[in-house]
């Protein structure tokens, strides 16, 4: 059986580990490099690197990242933020990364979904999603760092994006993020029970507790967080401990 | 010297970056020669068997493969691993290098995500050596559509995913598949390639 997967995101501009409060003061607070190798010690199953370098200049530098973490780490890297091209995707997979995870430009052009897939296999492709309810059992995608409301329904864009060839959902709730209240399970039991392939639960994750609870209240197959792993509050073995205690299996 | 074949498959740097973190040297080469003097070989794929298969023909490289693996340590990754049985069903009917006996075809259970894909824990069938050192709660990352049908003499180490899923198989002389990353999959993963170079007394 396989295990539940926890993944810690680092937020990378330039080059640098950042954080932000409310994207405002952002300050840079380490090596990702380094950053990662101390997650690989504590036991992540996967590391995702969140570029949000703003310049096109500033591009090239994540692919150094991961080139340099790729030598040190050895588990499953994955890179978002900023991939708008087969091109980019096929540069990131070369400079050593396992999977991409595309969002705002998915939505806006669904055939990258189709053609990374066609190309490099539905295994290197995530989709990330941002969401945000607008009623009961009811969401709309976002864009733009869930900026922009697109309109679309959450449950038809999920089928969509299965259908066209993506491996994964990186499902980021809106609603959740930053309150550090818990994952949102409504809408992770929603996308869940809509599509076949892996959902990587994001969004919200505040105490030991939560990941536990999304495991074992949704069928999820991974949970995602960035500031509690970073800001050391928690460390991915506790997390896995904690899981574990309670009967899901980890690795 | 270890020798992984390239021949235009997948990201084959990281199985290099892991041989370099290890300390073991090693060349990524479709040159005869020098898969010939190698010390052990390493043939990784990632993508579909037929199209892996005509770019191993083409690259004339069969041939040097099967002389390779009945006198040197030889372990094929991922679709490297299914490379090593007799036959392939992706897509059409296809001939595989024919070193270990059985054939590829796709996990069956059609209730189940497929790829399978994630960590998996590895449940040991037959001793070998390239679990010394390892525990009984390891876990290796796979990412996979097809799996491979084998005898029991050849199933070293399989993975509970609807049914059995081989992942570690083996001639019982030079040749090991597996169908894990053993690249990616942390410490486990790194130990069980240590364990295959040392295969080679180097």
């Amino acid at each position: 059986m396989l295990a539940k997967r926890i993944i810690p995101c680092l937020d990378v501009r330039d080059g640098k580990v950042v954080k932000g409060v409310n994207f405002q003061g952002i300050k840079e607070v380490g090596d990702p490099v380094e950053c990662a190798a101390e997650y690989d010690k504590q036991g992540a199953d996967e590391i995702v690197f969140y570029d949000i370098t703003a310049s096109h200049e500033g591009r090239g530098v994540i692919l150094d990242v991961v080139r340099e973490t790729a030598k040190k780490v050895f588990v499953p890297l994955t890179v978002g933020g900023g991939i708008k091209t087969v091109d980019d995707i096929r540069n990131t997979l070369r400079a050593g990364a396992d999977k991409v995870s595309v969002n705002s430009q998915a939505v806006q052009n669904p055939q990258l979904i189709k053609d990374g897939a066609d190309i490099f296999g539905s295994q290197c492709i995530c989709v990330g999603i941002d969401a945000k309810a607008i009623g009961t059992n009811k969401w709309t995608v976002y864009i733009n760092g869930g900026r922009i409301d697109m309109g679309i329904d959450l449950i038809d864009w999920v089928k969509q994006i299965e259908q066209l060839g993506a491996g994964e959902i990186c499902l980021n709730s809106i609603d959740t993020d930053g309150v550090r209240g818990g994952f949102d399970i409504p809408m992770l039991k929603a996308v869940v029970n809509a599509v076949k392939i892996p959902v990587i639960a994001s969004g919200g994750a505040g105490k030991l507790g939560d990941f536990a609870d999304a495991f074992l209240q949704t069928d999820c197959s991974a949970a995602l967080a960035a500031s509690l792993f970073h800001f050391k509050e928690l460390t991915v073995g506790q997390v896995k401990d904690d899981c574990r205690s309670k009967g899901i299996i980890v690795r | 010297m270890i020798a992984i074949i390239d021949y235009g498959a997948g990201n084959i740097f990281s199985v290099k970056n892991a041989l370099d973190h290890l300390g073991k040297e090693s060349i990524l080469t479709a040159d005869k020669e020098v898969i010939a003097s190698a010390d052990a070989v390493i043939l990784p794929g990632v993508g579909a068997f037929p199209w892996a298969m005509k770019k191993l023909t083409e690259s004339g490289l069969v041939d040097t493969i099967k002389e390779q693996a009945k006198q040197k340590p030889f372990m094929g990754i991922c679709l490297g691993m299914q490379l090593l049985f007799e036959k392939s069903f992706e897509f059409e009917e296809c001939d595989g290098l024919g070193l270990i006996k059985g054939y590829v075809d796709r996990i069956p259970e059609d209730d189940l995500i497929i790829p399978h894909m994630g960590w998996n824990k590895l449940e040991y069938n037959h001793e070998c050596k390239l679990f010394d050192g390892l525990g009984n709660d390891e876990f290796v990352y796979f990412v996979h559509s097809y799996k491979a049908f084998c005898d029991d003499d050849s199933l070293y180490a399989y993975s509970t995913y609807g049914s059995s899923v081989p992942a570690v198989v083996g001639d019982g002389r030079f040749v090991y598949g597996c169908q894990f990353h053993p690249e990616k999959s942390g410490k486990t993963g790194l130990k069980i390639l240590e364990n295959f170079t040392a295969l080679s007394g180097r």
